[in-house]
This record gives C-alpha cells, sequence and structure tokens, in this order.
C-alpha cells in the first residue's frame, strides 16, 4: 500500500527533481498513513533518496533499459506498483515523466493529474491543485480511480528532508518485446549545458536583444549564475536562438528559482509562461513594457550597458561569498 | 497513408482567463476560440504528408457544436474529412478513448495529437490514445518523416533531442518544431470556400467513464509592487537577490 515514487537518474545518479519527487512522495505518504518505495532504474544504489524519505528502493537493472524507453518504463513501473500493491504514484513532469505517465495510467486504469504543485487537499476523495491554461490559473482536481499518479511539477515543492532508513530490494520486471518497439537510434545533448529543465536560474532575452550576435553577454551572464539560457517568441520565430529555447505559452514552462528577462517586453503569452518561477528580474528600457508589472525587480536602461555590469558586480559577489 | 489529426477548441493564447459560478467554470465570454496550437502545428506537417506523399488528413474533435467553426478552419487549412464526436470533452481519459474509437474504426496509420492542450494542459491524450489502440507513442515530438511503415521522429527531451524509429500506426504527441512557426499556413478564401462543402462528420460517443473532475478554479494571487533599482547601483539588484529574493 506504500506510495510509488519513480526517481530518474542520469549516468546511474539521482537526478535533483528525483530528491523533490520523494520529498513529496513523502508528504502524501504521511497522509494516507504509509510509506515510500521508490523505482529506480540502472542507479547504483540508493543515494540520498532515504534522506528525502524513502524506506524502501527497487532497483531494476537491466541493460535494456540503459536508455529510456517510455514504454518499457512505463510496463516496469506498473509491475513495481502491483508488487507493492501501490495507490498512489509519484513521479515528475520532466520530458520523460511526461511522456510515459499516459501509458501508465492506461495500464494501470489509473486516474493521471499532471502539473500538481502542493500536497493533495484531500485523500478521500483525492484532490489536488494543478496548473491550468499554461499557469494562468490553478485548477482543482478530484482523482476518482482506485490507483491514481500524479505529475508533480518542478520547484512547487521543494527538497524536504526526512531522513529515513532505506532497503534496498533488486526487482525484475517481466519485459514484453512490445515494449521495445519504439527504439532511440541517437542522442543530441550538450553535455556541459544547464539546461531549462533543471536549470535554478534562467537568463533570457527578447527582441531588445537586437541581434544573434549579442548573446555573448547573456550567456557570459547566465555561466556567471550557472544559469540557462532563454529566449522569447520573436527570438525563436526569427531563427535568432533555436525553438529549445523558447519559452512561453507555446514554448517550454520556466519554474525557475530566477527568471531573468532582458529586452523582453513581457507578451501575455510569455508572462504565463515563465510566472511559475519565484523571482523575477526585468531589464529594459521602456519602463511601459509590461514585464515590469509581472516582476519582482526591475531595472529601467540599456541592457548593453547593464548586463555586462550586472555580470561584473556578480562575479564580485560570488568571489566573496565563495 | 490515413492520417487522423487531434484538435482541441481552446482559447486563443492571448485570453483573458476568468471563471463564472463560483470560480467552477472556465467564463467563456468575449473569449475567440482557436485550434489548439500544438495541434495546429502537427494538423501543418499533416499537410505536408498530404501534399509530398498523397496522405489523406482527417481531423477529430471531441465537443459539442461550438467547435465546428474549429474543424472547418482545420478544413480550410485542407484536411478532407471532419469528424465531431458530440459529447463535452469532459476529461482526458474520456476524449482518449473517444478518439481511440474514431482511431480504431477509420483504420488510421498515423494519428498526430498536440502534446498537449493550452487551456487544461493535461499532456495526456495522446499517449492515452496510443496506449488504448496499442500503438507506438512518440511524445514531444518536433520532427517526423515517414518512409512506407516505418517512421523516424525526432523527440525534445530536456536538454536536447533523440531520434527515434517505429513502425506504424503510429501516434505523436506534436509540438513547435514538427513544423515552424513560418510554416503555418492561414486559410485563404478558396480554402474557406472548399471547407463549407467538405464533409463534417457528428458522430455519437461511446460509452465510456472519467477518471477526474475539475471542480474548482482559481486565479493566481495579484503580483505586489516591483522594486525598480537604479542602473548605475546594480549592488542593490545584488544585495536583494541575495538577502532578499535569497536565489543567489
Amino acid at each position: 500500500m506504500s506510495v510509488l515514487v519513480y526517481t530518474e537518474s542520469e549516468e546511474g545518479k539521482f537526478k535533483k527533481t528525483a530528491f523533490e519527487v520523494a520529498s513529496y512522495a513523502k508528504g502524501v505518504a504521511e497522509m494516507l498513513g504509509t510509506e515510500v518505495t521508490a523505482v529506480s532504474f540502472n542507479a547504483q544504489s540508493a543515494g540520498d533518496l532515504g534522506k528525502y524519505g524513502v524506506s524502501k528502493v527497487l532497483k531494476v537493472n537491466n541493460e535494456k533499459l540503459q536508455k529510456f524507453n517510455a514504454k518499457a518504463y512505463a510496463d516496469a513501473i506498473k509491475q513495481a506498483a502491483e508488487k507493492e500493491g501501490s495507490k498512489v504514484i509519484i513521479l515528475s513532469q520532466s520530458a520523460n515523466a511526461k511522456y510515459l505517465a499516459p501509458l501508465l495510467a492506461v495500464q494501470l486504469e489509473a486516474g493521471y493529474a499532471s502539473n500538481v504543485v502542493a500536497l493533495p487537499e484531500g485523500t478521500e476523495p483525492l484532490q489536488v491543485k494543478r496548473t491550468a491554461f499554461t499557469n494562468k490559473a490553478f485548477n482543482f482536481t478530484k482523482l476518482s480511480t482506485d490507483v491514481k499518479i500524479i505529475g508533480l511539477s518542478k520547484n512547487a515543492f521543494g527538497l524536504k528532508e526526512s531522513q529515513t532508513e532505506t532497503s534496498e530490494e533488486d526487482f525484475s520486471p517481466s519485459l514484453a518485446e512490445g515494449d521495445f518497439n519504439v527504439n532511440v537510434v541517437s542522442v543530441d545533448k550538450a553535455a556541459d549545458k544547464v539546461t531549462i529543465a533543471d536549470a535554478e536560474i534562467v537568463v533570457s532575452g527578447g527582441r531588445g536583444m537586437k541581434g544573434p550576435e549579442n548573446w555573448g553577454m547573456l550567456e557570459e551572464l547566465a555561466e556567471t549564475l550557472g544559469a540557462a539560457t532563454a529566449c522569447s517568441k520573436p527570438v525563436s520565430d526569427m531563427g535568432w536562438r533555436p525553438h529549445s529555447e523558447h519559452v512561453g505559452q507555446t514554448g517550454k514552462p520556466v519554474a525557475a528559482n530566477l527568471y531573468i528577462a532582458v529586452g523582453i517586453s513581457g507578451a501575455i503569452q510569455h508572462l504565463a509562461g515563465v510566472s511559475a518561477s519565484k523571482t523575477k528580474v526585468v531589464i529594459n528600457n521602456d519602463p511601459d513594457a509590461p514585464f515590469f508589472k509581472a516582476a519582482d525587480y526591475g531595472v529601467v536602461g540599456d541592457a548593453f550597458e547593464i548586463v555586462p555590469k550586472l555580470t561584473e558586480k556578480l562575479k564580485e559577489f560570488k568571489a566573496s561569498n565563495s | 497513408m490515413k492520417i487522423l489529426v487531434c484538435i482541441s477548441h481552446v482559447p486563443d493564447t492571448t485570453s483573458k482567463i476568468n471563471f463564472s459560478e463560483g470560480d467552477t467554470k472556465f467564463d467563456t465570454a468575449g473569449v475567440q476560440f482557436v485550434i489548439n496550437p500544438n495541434d495546429e502545428f502537427g494538423l501543418t506537417r499533416a499537410m505536408w504528408f498530404k501534399e509530398k506523399q498523397g496522405a489523406t488528413v482527417d481531423v477529430v474533435n471531441v465537443g459539442g457544436t461550438e467547435t465546428e467553426p474549429t474543424l472547418r478552419k482545420a478544413l480550410a487549412i485542407g484536411a478532407d474529412t471532419a469528424i465531431r464526436v458530440n459529447t463535452p470533452a469532459t476529461d482526458g481519459v474520456y476524449v482518449a478513448k473517444q478518439i481511440a474509437k474514431v482511431a480504431k474504426d477509420g483504420d488510421y496509420d498515423l494519428i498526430i495529437a498536440g502534446r498537449e492542450s493550452i487551456d487544461y494542459n493535461g499532456g495526456m491524450v495522446p499517449g492515452m490514445v496510443a496506449g488504448l489502440i496499442g500503438a507506438n507513442f512518440v511524445n514531444t515530438c518536433i520532427g517526423l518523416e515517414v518512409e512506407g511503415n516505418e517512421a523516424t521522429a525526432v523527440r525534445e527531451i530536456d536538454g536536447g533531442k533523440e531520434t527515434l524509429k517505429a513502425s506504424l500506426p503510429l501516434v505523436v504527441g506534436a509540438q513547435k518544431g514538427i513544423v515552424q512557426e513560418s510554416d503555418l499556413k492561414i486559410p485563404n478564401m478558396r480554402g474557406i470556400m472548399q471547407a463549407r462543402k467538405k464533409p463534417l462528420n457528428v458522430v455519437e460517443p461511446v460509452e465510456a467513464g472519467t477518471h477526474s473532475e475539475a471542480v474548482k478554479f482559481e486565479k493566481p494571487q495579484p503580483k505586489g509592487d516591483i522594486k525598480l533599482v537604479d542602473a548605475d547601483n546594480l549592488d542593490e539588484l545584488v544585495n536583494l537577490l541575495h538577502n532578499e529574493a535569497k536565489v543567489i
């Protein structure tokens, strides 16, 4: 009856979101009076999962699952849920988790709530708060099925320590040939770049940057902060930056701790896409830009002067705080 | 190749979102409805398959008569036939079951749906349709080619992309990138005239349960006032980010 949590790892190491979903699962387990079981794929050990409240780790070690495969992973998680008699399954909202969740929901005839931002309001029935209308609103959803899947939005719950004794168990789900009908032939991923999905801080540029040749200063600011770079829709439409950096309603949502918008006026679609970020800073030469109404801190002025100066100040700050 | 594109009828991206009846219903007053942008990217790719590879393209929507103008727009863009499943789109699994029935009856090779609708953002219909009909599935699809019975799809992953191979029938969750923004077609007068004569078939729903219910809505708290920092005093901004916001 434990709460099952899918803890994602990369090259054997758990991702930060794994600890966040584990923390959340612990909160749900306490509401239900039960414990948390994690299911991991090709991770070396339980790692820090015990620190965030996981009592048991089901370790799947399988050569065929080295690369993420939505159907096979969903099949394995389903079998883990059945073995544990889990009625609530928690996963992140990474691209991979969002890929497998609906497949898992069909297999378990489970209700699925995505983009959940808080602990359930109640467990009988299970009701959760989630974002809707691409962050323009929240929606309270009641799940009426026996088994329920909750997709937790990144950075919505945070890490909560709850030191727990953890047992580890090897788990070998029986995978069908049909689980491997969609196959990865190549992966193209920049190894050294912070991704928007994982970033705590995002530095984003708009049309005010005047051209792709001016992105160097944003990249330097991002590097100083350990941040990812992003851009507004017009910038990606004009081909100044790749589509993968477009944030907003039809691009990626950003739920960072700090979002710095440079030369972005703040169209309603863009503001919706970044509204889940905790602190927003706007730098723009137009004091009437709508972004000033949506941000926490603002600097009115020429980005080409402010950004390099800010980078310098931040470097000094980092040097004196390290 | 037979393609089915799933069309959600959603508020335009510029819409202000309001609720009525004690925050339990989405207030549609003054709201313009459009084809869900993620679906439109998928539909535009389907048009490419029609032009280059002679595919037929049907579109389907689950909803009441109010969604018909949105389906007509899809026909004006170039879809051959529209199907409306005559029932409110109650929840993700209910919609997926309706589409799965249409998909099975029509024996489609390729089913394209947006990765999520921009209203409820459930992000589950394409994957559930695939699961229900036993087809292969690729989500967050930003590139798609089909040769014979074999598809090559590019999927956006966190921090990059990967290329996948799968045989048909295939369901893809589409998004921007499967075609570019500049590829989107604004229907011309000829398209609009033709769309009036194209079939829009209304079918009755299959019996299906729901798994979830949206019980109420809430608008985000209004933002507090912004703190403006002088461009010559960026030390203050660093200080605020460190000591007040505690984000650096």
